[in-house]
């Protein structure tokens, strides 16, 4: 009898505890989430969407070049990101165990371990300083070296749980290796690969280190990707710290944008994981 | 009788392991030829060397000649993708491709090789389900997920598909012994009926089915072919007294 109160004593106890650890891990979100929306709700309106930022000192404008800039920027950083993720994935996981696969895994590792600054630097050498200015295209760079690592680990995650009889009943009928490989291999894990996709969208769509000296940052629209280019976090960052009360405004309106578009795409994230055990 | 499939010297490692020894083996066309023998001795491993499954695996070698009517089919020149038209494939657990309607896994091997003629597509979908004995099971119901059938009714989808494709042999590993008997009984069926068109090759741990479906019968052991020779006589009046103890049941 005794025993089972002790027993159900430390059970109290213990959810006492998690309760409380979940507390607070939720707390600072919900609080970061209620300061942004407090902040930045009356910033949104139409114009914000539509306008440049006004020049210091002027009321008004929005952050429309830093939105397109940074859709520009994912697109592009996709275009190197993921295929690259997804062809490294590909050869991991058919030539599991050679000697090319545990360099490319290994530099996958150490590629998501590096700084995001640090690739920004890389960036910088690579394409700033030999073609004289900073660029849309050397921010793309950048981006897309951080895609790299992150959709090459879901990617083969994914494959991996590819079930070889599928590969192997393809094959027998005849089906080329490569064509295997496309549409039984990559097809089966194909909704969990679209997951990866979407959180290293997630992830490079929030960097700002990466861009400070590669995009640079544009006050205006930028025509071409060799030249600087706005992008959202960029701006916020350059806005915060500016002495303008109005680019405050501007800079938590960004932020708001910044973290529902984030929630949005990790929300389509899950949802395309929902029933992957199903496949 | 003609020799469809001759092999010669046949040997297979993974890594260190010698899994199949010298093996040299005739099977003949329009019939139906069973390997037996105990787990593990290799009869997978043989199998899967006569349509070139083992090129996917790194670690495999293989050495010594199979011939396939007059090609060698481990010569350099030797196309393992036109091979495997050639040499279907039954797999232990019916692996129909999931995401797919029972009809495009019937015309999945022109389908996944981009060579699919539409006109042609129902055709070949109601023929190689006919012949499988599935039309009438499946024929309402073409367009549902392939996953939705029995064990068995899958199992049958997948001799469709590998006969789509219009093989000459058709390679069987254990085809039922992830099945109800029902089902096997079907499957044991078809086997037979198969035969007046195709060179059968099943591997089976079922001695009782060895002797129902099969022409000629191999037996192995430890990698190597102890026996070989015709079903009734292999049963019957076997040669080695390693055979004789395995089929009655002595070890194994
Ligand atoms: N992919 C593989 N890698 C390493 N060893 C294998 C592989 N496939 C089979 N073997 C080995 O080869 C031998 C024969 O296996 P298998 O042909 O599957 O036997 P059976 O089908 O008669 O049960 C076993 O020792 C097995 O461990
Ligand atoms: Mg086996």
């Amino acid at each position: 009898m005794n025993g089972m109160r002790v027993r159900s004593l430390k059970n109290a106890g213990m959810m006492l505890l998690m309760g409380l650890a979940t507390f607070i891990v939720l707390t600072p979100l919900i609080m970061i989430f209620f300061h942004i929306v407090k902040m930045g709700a009356g910033s949104i309106n139409l114009d914000f969407f539509i306008q440049i930022p006004s020049p210091p000192g002027e009321s008004g404008g929005g952050m429309a070049n830093g939105m397109v800039g940074s859709v520009i920027l994912i697109l592009m950083a996709s275009v190197i990101g993921i295929p690259t993720g997804i062809f490294g994935a590909l050869y991991l996981s058919e030539y599991e165990g050679n000697r090319l696969a545990s360099v490319i895994r290994f530099c996958a590792d150490v590629l998501s371990g590096v700084p995001s600054i640090i690739t920004g630097l890389v960036a910088y050498t690579l394409i700033v300083v030999p073609m004289h200015g900073f660029s849309a295209i050397a921010g793309a760079v950048a981006l897309g070296l951080i895609m790299i690592p992150i959709v090459l680990r879901t990617t083969e995650e994914q494959l991996k749980m590819v079930p070889g009889t599928l590969r192997e009943a393809s094959l027998a009928l005849g089906v080329p290796f490569w064509r295997t490989t496309l549409q039984v291999t990559l097809r089966s894990g194909l909704k969990g690969i679209i997951t990866g996709i979407l959180l290293s969208i997630a992830r490079v769509a929030g960097e700002t280190a990466p861009l400070l000296f590669t995009s640079l940052g544009n006050h205006f629209w930028s025509k071409k990707i060799t030249e600087p280019m706005a992008a959202l976090p960029l701006q916020i960052f350059n806005f915060a710290i500016a002495p303008y009360e109005d680019w405050h405004r501007l800079a938590w309106g960004g932020a708001l944008v910044l973290v529902v578009v984030m929630f949005g795409v990790s929300l389509t994230a899950r949802w395309f994981n929902r029933d992957r055990s199903i496949g | 009788m003609t020799t469809k499939i001759k092999i010669e010297d046949l040997n297979v490692y993974f890594r260190e392991t010698h899994a199949v020894k010298n093996v040299s083996l005739d099977i003949p066309q329009n019939r139906v030829t069973a390997i037996i023998g105990p787990s593990g001795c290799g009869k997978s491993t043989i199998l899967r060397s006569i349509n070139r499954m083992h090129d996917m695996i790194p670690t495999a070698r293989v050495t010594g000649r199979i011939i396939l009517d007059s090609t060698d089919i481990y010569d350099r020149t030797s196309s393992p993708v036109l091979i495997r038209r050639r040499v279907g494939m039954v797999f232990q657990k019916p692996n129909p491709f999931p995401a797919m309607t029972i009809y495009d896994n019937v015309i999945a091997g022109y389908k996944l090789s981009g060579r699919l003629n539409r006109a042609d597509a129902d055709e070949i979908v109601e023929s190689s389900l006919k012949r499988v004995a599935l039309w009438d099971e499946v024929k309402d119901r073409l367009r549902r997920n392939a996953m939705d059938l029995s064990g068995g009714q899958q199992q049958r989808l997948c001799i469709a598909r590998t006969i789509a494709v219009k093989p000459d042999v058709i390679l069987m590993d254990e085809p039922a012994s992830a099945l109800d008997p029902l089902s096997t009984l079907k499957i044991e069926e078809l086997i037979e009926e198969l035969k007046d068109k195709y060179t059968i090759v099943i591997v089976t741990h079922n001695m009782q089915q060895a002797a129902r479906v099969s022409d000629n019968t191999a037996f192995f052991y430890l990698g190597e072919l102890v026996e070989a020779g015709g079903t009734r006589k292999i049963f019957t009046n076997p040669e080695k007294k390693q055979t004789e103890d395995y089929i009655t049941g002595r070890f194994g």
